[in-house]
């Protein structure tokens, strides 16, 4: 087809205009395939930061506050539940695993959390990765924690580094200090990417022997201190937890022990199902998402626009291409049609360049993105939005083809043969 | 009704561009034969681009007929006369008779890729064959491969002319293509033109304010003399 070696020869020769209109598309191209990208990495993050827990369950709140103090360290728990409660709960015959977490202080404004060994054994995020040891041990003895990947490269720790716990979390040093309750770290966690890099993990006893000696949230008069090498693992009784993890032992019943405990009779339990509350969650922040994506389609929309600017403003000097064209026998639509071609050739060629820049971006830095900004980059290269999107540029860059091109059409119309000024 | 000998017959065309008011053109009158080699002079300004591109169907005249081969112009669709164009005739401007950015070759070919018409008038011949014989004739089959820019103007107005006669056309139109050379060139052109013109039957129709070269044709008219604008 003569117009197809025609448009490729014409942008050929005006090499570099069109490398620069090819380049403005691309990048705008490539900048709404990347937003989208991490768009669906940062959906997929999130609502992977817990996975394979089937319930979480705290004292009765709202189901946003009891997964943003769990999972996101995020807030407080007002109560707590005793640990009765928990012992009473884990008996029924639908559980498969639980994970009691304890909340309530923090490290130089890290959260601190009791748990004990399960938390390993059963804790997964992103489908079936577990929290696994960087270096060291479980916090086996009272006086271990284990401190999450940012904790650690935050603050410089190293195993045996000795940590002080805050009451209540706070930035920097806070007021009151469990001083007198030096804590050791045996482990450093390898990082996940989630809000686990940046929590302090501990046993439950060790959580417990903080607060021994402390009655009504306060600190300890000197004489009722008990002293620090009387406690021990063993004897220290667990008082209250503030919420655990549920695995069921079939995804089925999950719904039915949902609603046992939320109707638990002895104390006001509240039992959330995590998939659907982060899901909630991650929808509620979806305007940041859209402005994203607005942004994105702006850009293509200047792209365009560089586009309209080099093909309108060499019109001028191809009137006397499109006399000669006419001359030979074109015909005037023929001339619209070979300027639609030549922005239609313009546009897939950048389009084809943003898809090859943003998918090599991503494929370049993927393991980077993944540690750096625990962003979750899985899933199919293009989702069919994203090529709903492609296919959107593509008519779109045509059909702005088509304004140049009928300016072209006017101009061949009033030339005739002769370029009239 | 035109006789079997005539190609072109004009009646009572009148042509006003648009926003004017009095007519550029006015021609009560006008028939070219078969076979003619036409000279048109005037000075500029008088309508002599303007009957031209009434003759390639380019421009629609305001009133009258325009026919040629039998085949009346006014009455086709502005698509028909560009294929009829196509099909029928070559145009040689004064200048800038090439696209730049292809190759001499690929200028020559363009109008056989417009008309599929145009191209079965070649016949069975290979096409490069018929260009190579073309450009011999014309002393530019050295120039083939070369690029439009690096001729100079005289082969560039041979090379339009190698474009406008391939495929034997009925009609030559040359829109003063000698005013940019000089007079020795002008001469040798014109000769090398007719030339391939006589030998394909084609009609030529040249317009020009420059009289010296008047006497090669076979006919010569002042455009005053059929312009009948008052």
């Amino acid at each position: 087809m003569v117009f197809l070696k025609l448009a490729i020869k014409s942008l050929q020769n005006r090499a570099f205009a069109t490398t620069l209109t090819v380049i403005s598309i691309a990048l705008s191209v490539a900048l709404l395939l990347t937003v989208e990208r991490a768009k669906r990495a940062a959906e997929e993050g999130f609502t992977q930061t817990i996975s394979k827990t089937d319930l979480i369950v705290g004292a009765r709140s709202g189901p946003l506050q009891l997964i943003l103090y769990t999972v996101f360290n995020m807030g407080n728990a007002t109560h707590n539940i005793s640990y009765e409660t928990y012992e009473k709960v884990r008996m029924n015959p639908a559980i498969d695993w639980t994970i009691p977490y304890s909340l309530g202080d923090g490290h130089r404004g890290f959260r601190v959390v009791g748990t004990n060994q399960d938390f390993f054994k059963y804790y997964h995020y992103r489908g079936d990765r577990k929290v696994t040891l960087a270096e060291g041990q479980e916090f086996n003895d009272l006086w271990d924690v284990v401190v999450g990947a940012e904790v650690a490269r935050k603050l410089g720790y190293k195993l045996g580094d000795r940590v002080v716990v805050t009451h209540g979390v706070t930035k920097g040093e806070g007021i009151l200090q469990h001083d007198d309750r030096p804590f050791k770290i045996s482990g450093i966690l390898e990082a996940t990417g989630t809000p686990l890099d940046r929590a302090v993990y501990m046993s439950l006893q060790g959580m417990e022997a903080l607060h021994i000696d402390w009655q009504d949230g306060s600190a300890p008069s000197p004489d009722k201190i008990v002293p620090h090498n009387k406690l021990s693992k063993e004897t220290l009784p667990v008082q209250t937890i503030t919420a655990f993890f549920v695995g069921a032992k079939s995804r089925i019943e999950t719904l039915k022990l949902q609603r046992e405990i939320n109707t638990y009779k002895e104390e006001p339990l509240l039992a959330i199902i995590p998939g659907a509350t982060l899901s909630e969650l991650w929808n509620g922040l979806s305007y940041v998402e859209g402005v994203l994506r607005m942004i994105s389609w702006m850009v293509v929309a200047v792209g365009f626009m560089a586009m309209l600017i080099a093909l309108t403003t060499t019109l001028n000097e191809r009137r006397r291409e499109m006399a000669i064209l006419r001359a030979v026998g074109a015909k005037s639509t023929q001339i619209v049609g070979l300027l639609v071609f030549e922005s239609a050739l313009l546009t897939a060629v950048g389009v084809l360049s943003g898809v090859v820049v943003s998918v090599g971006l991503v494929a370049a830095l993927k393991p980077w993105i993944e540690t750096e900004f625990g962003l979750y980059l899985v899933g199919p290269w293009f989702t069919r939005s994203e090529l709903l999107y492609l296919a959107i540029t593509l008519v779109g860059g045509t059909v702005i083809g088509l304004i140049p091109a009928l300016r072209a059409q006017k101009l061949a119309l009033k030339d005739g043969l002769s370029v009239r000024t | 009704m035109s006789s079997s000998s005539e190609l072109i017959t004009l009646r009572d065309l009148s042509y006003t561009y648009s926003g004017q008011t009095s007519p550029t053109l006015h021609v009560p009158e006008f028939r070219v034969n078969k076979g003619e080699e036409l000279f048109l002079y005037g000075p500029s300004g008088t309508g002599k681009t303007t009957l031209l591109e009434i003759l390639a169907g380019v421009l629609r005249p305001t009133r009258g007929s325009v026919e040629i081969l039998g085949r009346d112009l006014v009455k086709m669709s502005d698509a028909e006369r560009d294929a009829f164009r196509a099909e029928h005739m070559g145009y040689v401007f004064q200048s800038f008779n090439l696209i730049p950015y292809l190759s001499v070759q690929e200028n020559i070919e363009l109008p056989l890729h417009l008309s599929a018409s145009r191209k079965a008038r070649l016949g069975t011949v290979d096409t490069e064959m018929v260009i190579r014989a073309l450009c011999g004739n014309l002393g530019i089959a050295d120039l083939l491969e070369k690029k439009v820019t690096e001729l100079s103007v005289g082969q560039q107005q041979r090379v339009a002319v190698a474009r406008a006669l391939l495929g034997k056309p009925d009609l030559l139109l040359a829109d003063e293509p000698t005013s940019a050379l000089d007079a020795d060139h002008r001469e040798k052109f014109l000769k090398l033109m007719f030339e391939l013109s006589e030998l394909y039957g084609t009609t030529v129709i040249f317009v020009s304010h420059d009289r010296s070269i008047e006497k090669l044709f076979s006919r010569s008219l002042s455009l005053e003399s059929i312009n009948k604008v008052v």
